[in-house]
């Protein structure tokens, strides 16, 4: 349940942005999160229900931008979609892949009030 | 999702695409609306793009100049539970340490019982007790770093809460991590848990004296963890008999005498 440490980083950076732009509250919240960042969505809700509470995200609208992981064959250089970190090539089989995409775990943007 | 402004393309907006302007200060800007838009006039927007456990990453930064500095080699134990981290400690604390200066740092939800027991082969231990939470971060470390304070020249050891998920995302500034698998277990484990062994250098696979009476490949669990970390080595023993203990004390004074590589 490591979802709820970074629902509670997510909230001090938040707290953080409103002290620095003098606002009250958060009024939404981007996030973009990978296939493969190792974050459950459903871990994620529910931690995101219990560590926002009386917080400046207490009321904001959360939107996850979730990115499909991506990863290229290190043989044949193919770039191909994955579902885990342990697929292969679909071209030549091989299992030496790059994670191009998908590791992604970022506050992408806010609204301050 | 529109990829542009971030509308949602289902509601009324028309227009999505906008021209980048120069030299704007984004952070300072004043977005004003057009009323379709469903989110209410008067909020600022500002730009974050921050990774989510940058707080940590950074911590954990500190913490690995911190040992590079002092030619301190901390290694990350990460396992299940019941894998046998704290007794593979033990043995390697009673059998190294006339030859290496050790320190711990021991993790887990509740007691004191794994310290008691290091502290018993005489080397120095601090435990950290995480209550609920499931895995060690940075910041733990560099507080129980702060009272172990450990010498120059040593070998910190880092016993991880026993979890094969949640402690694969929070780096601690450790120059290698060590997974532990035991023959106890599924030799599916790589598969079924794969950031921990994509994360890890080394695999130990314990409790091999145990081989004969369970169902478990040793091939084929080497073969799962390589499809997701090539890279990966393997060492197989038992606390137990002691068998291929050598090989990982070889690997030991190796990595101590390397201990400026870092590849986390």
């Amino acid at each position: 349940m490591h979802e709820l440490s970074i629902v509670m980083s997510i909230v001090e950076t938040a707290e953080q942005k409103v002290r620095e732009h003098h606002a009250q509250t958060v009024e939404s919240i981007d996030l973009v999160i990978g296939d493969l960042s190792g974050v459950d969505r459903h871990a994620l809700d529910f931690a995101w229900e219990a560590g926002v509470k009386d917080t400046v995200l207490q009321a904001a609208k959360r939107t996850i931008i979730q990115v499909p992981a991506k990863a290229k064959c290190l043989e044949c250089d193919c770039e191909f979609q994955i579902k885990e970190l342990f697929d292969v090539c679909p071209l030549c089989g091989e299992p030496l892949l790059q994670i191009i995409q998908g590791k992604e775990l970022q506050i992408k943007s806010m609204v301050l009030n | 999702m529109c990829a542009t402004c971030g509308c949602d393309s289902e509601s009324k907006i028309s227009i999505h695409k906008v021209e980048p302007i120069a030299n704007v200060n984004w952070n300072e800007v004043q977005f004003t609306k057009p009323v379709e838009i469903p989110i209410p006039v008067g909020g600022k927007e500002i730009k974050v793009e921050q990774n989510i456990l940058w707080k940590n990453k950074a911590l954990a930064q500190d913490n690995r100049t911190f040992f590079l500095a002092n030619n301190i080699v901390a290694l990350n134990l990460v396992s299940s539970p019941g894998s046998g981290k704290t007794s593979l400690l033990e043995r390697t604390l009673q059998d190294l340490k006339s030859d290496l200066d050790f320190f711990v740092i021991e993790g887990d939800q509740q007691t004191s019982n794994d310290a008691d027991r290091i502290a018993a082969t005489q080397v120095p231990v601090i435990q950290i007790n995480t209550g609920k939470g499931c895995h060690l971060d940075a910041q733990m470390i560099r507080e129980a770093v702060r009272q172990l304070n450990p010498s120059e020249n040593s070998v910190l050891f880092i016993e991880n809460i026993g979890n094969l998920v949640c402690p694969a995302m929070f780096d601690l500034g450790e120059q290698k991590r060590v997974v532990i698998i035991s023959v106890t277990e599924g030799d599916d484990k790589p598969l079924k848990y794969p950031d921990m062994f994509a994360s890890s250098q080394l695999c130990i696979i314990n409790k091999i004296d145990l081989l004969p009476y369970v169902n478990f490949n040793l091939e084929q669990v080497k073969s799962y963890a390589r499809q997701v970390n090539r890279k990966m080595e393997f060492i197989e023993l038992s606390c137990t008999t002691g068998v291929g203990l050598t090989e990982w004390y070889e690997w030991l004074k190796k990595i101590n005498a390397e201990h400026t590589l870092v590849r986390v």
